[in-house]
């Protein structure tokens, strides 16, 4: 019997194995994907130090780590449930099951499927699709694209598909339906624009990004946004132009753009056709969380953690005893918070288990101080309140 | 493999990997380790993976991560294979996945509250 199973070999997943395999435990992690690294593998962006956070050279580091420490790591497993025993659990998967004395849930986030008419089509892909693709399999997923979606997720990708030589007509928002109605507003999306501001390196969006904090000037920027978008890395951002449907017979072949309000709404006779021959669309990330339901734990909906997640604690302790979650499965937050994470939830299951435990306990309490030290000093910020979103899951947990 | 990415300004160049021929739909292919079904094809420029089973549209990746279930094709045999999760090996056949039959399609009722009405003749099927 393991004394550690964790599912998910992300960075947080790795940290976790990391931390709790220097504690002496026998951790064993597993992966559905073929290679270890999780949504690390794909990241590549210019952080405003102006040094390249390179998610391939990242994971190397943390594989070197578990590698030295003999952590026992599988991929191409999926897990489809797992079941609480009196004292332990058993892990059901595609490869048969696990008997561990703890289980660490660190399935990461997956993102929101935003239909729009014609999605189906080959050649339409999430964005996280082309972010694979292009960084990890080195396949450009077309030559000409257009990003539906405007968002942190979004901006950052479609930067990495241009690094990569793949030319993209613009980004732009989806027409708005009654699934999407906050992504297809463009007060709101520019609300959320303004928090990577800081990554582009163009004076006109960080100058409209100091005014554009302050809601209603935010108001008078979407109002007044240029017809041809503003610029980020030389490719237009619309935030008035709308993505209405995707065409094409066997394959994308263009998509029909319109104008729209400041409110989202169509201007009619603005529609036209603009040829691509692949869509991305990004409809935002949410917590992977169906294993700990399955589990029995209990959640909350918290719109600043980016949707329903597992109720936790500082420690990533949920409330069935010997149930851990780390990364993103408790809130959309970066690699790194994910990474740190990872290592409190490792050191938290080895305090559990290790009978000498006080110089651990003290390693936590260090651990859980570099979260939020991870989370102050972020360059992408997933959600302004994510303090706020933070203090409510932990409340929770209090009162579960 | 035209739409393999060699030259990267941060990434550097692609390193020579191991090649690994496959066959899809009866037609062989070279792919490199590393490469998922999905992505090798991808490279090709191959989208289409299967059509519907029943509208026989074309499907072809969506999440790329196995989540959505969209790029399922049969592997030396096995049906519902994902795509996107699958690694290719040396002499794999892979097979896009096809429009099916539809036998019962409109014939026959799909509950017992159906066939009391069907018999009765006052299901419009």
């Amino acid at each position: 019997m393991y004394d550690v199973l964790i599912v998910g070999a992300g960075p947080s997943g790795l940290a976790a194995g990391i931390a709790s395999r220097e504690n002496g435990l026998n951790v064993k992690i597993i992966d559905e994907f073929p290679e270890a690294g999780g949504r690390l593998l794909g990241q590549l962006h210019e952080e405003p130090s102006g040094e390249w956070w390179n998610g391939i050279k990242e994971t190397k580091k943390l594989l070197d780590q578990a590698e030295a420490l003999d952590v026992d790591i599988s991929c191409q497993i999926s897990v489809y449930h797992i079941e609480k025993l009196d004292d332990s659990f058993i892990t059901h998967t595609s490869e048969g099951e696990f008997a561990s004395k703890t289980v660490l849930i660190a399935t990461g986030a997956a993102e929101t499927a935003a239909p729009i008419p014609g999605w189906t089509l080959p050649g339409v892909m999430s964005i996280g699709a082309a972010q694979v693709m292009t960084n990890v399999h080195r396949v450009r997923v077309g030559n000409k694209g257009i990003v539906v979606g405007v968002n942190v997720l979004s901006a950052a990708i479609t930067r990495e598909l241009q690094l990569a030589g793949v030319d993209v007509h613009s980004m732009a928002l989806p027409a708005m339906n009654i699934v999407n109605q906050d992504e297809a507003h463009p007060d709101k999306v520019m609300e959320n624009l303004v928090r990577i501001a800081h990554l582009a390196p163009s004076l006109f969006i960080r100058f409209g990004s100091n005014f554009a904090k302050i809601g209603l000037i935010r108001k008078l920027v979407v109002k007044f946004f240029p017809k041809k978008g503003i610029k980020m890395w030389d490719m237009p951002i619309h935030l008035r132009k709308a993505v209405l449907e995707i065409n094409g017979t066997d394959k994308v072949e263009s998509v029909t753009m319109g104008t729209v309000s400041s409110t989202g709404k169509l201007i009619k006779g603005s529609e036209v056709t603009v040829p691509v021959d692949f869509v991305c669309i990004a409809g935002g990330l949410y917590p992977l969380a169906e294993l700990a339901a399955v589990v029995g734990c209990p959640f909350r909906y918290i719109d600043e953690l980016g949707g329903h997640v597992p109720v936790h604690n500082e420690q990533m302790e949920t409330p069935i005893s010997g149930v851990y979650v780390s990364g993103n499965i408790t809130g959309i937050e970066s690699a790194k918070v994910a990474r740190a994470q990872g290592t409190v939830a490792g050191l938290s299951i080895s305090a559990a288990l290790v009978k000498k435990n006080k110089k651990i306990k003290k390693q936590l309490n260090k651990a859980i101080k570099e979260v939020e030290k991870t989370r102050k000093d972020a360059s992408i910020q997933f959600h302004p309140k994510i303090d706020e979103g933070r203090e409510k899951i932990h409340q929770a947990f209090k009162e579960a | 493999m035209k739409n393999r990415i060699v030259d990267h300004p941060v990434l550097g160049k692609l390193t020579a990997k191991k090649p690994i021929k496959f066959v899809f739909d009866n037609q062989e292919y070279l792919g490199f380790e590393g490469d998922t079904i999905a992505s090798a094809l991808l490279a090709y420029g191959i989208r289409t993976l299967r059509v519907h089973e029943a509208s026989n549209e074309p499907r072809g990746i969506y999440c790329n991560i196995g989540h959505c279930f969209e790029c399922r094709v049969t592997v030396d045999n096995q049906e519902g294979m994902r795509a996107c999760l699958t690694p290719i090996e040396n002499n794999m056949s892979i097979e896009s996945g096809k429009v099916q039959a539809q036998p019962f399609k409109n014939k026959q009722p799909r509950t017992y509250a159906d066939f009391k009405k069907n018999k009765a003749g006052d299901l419009d099927v």
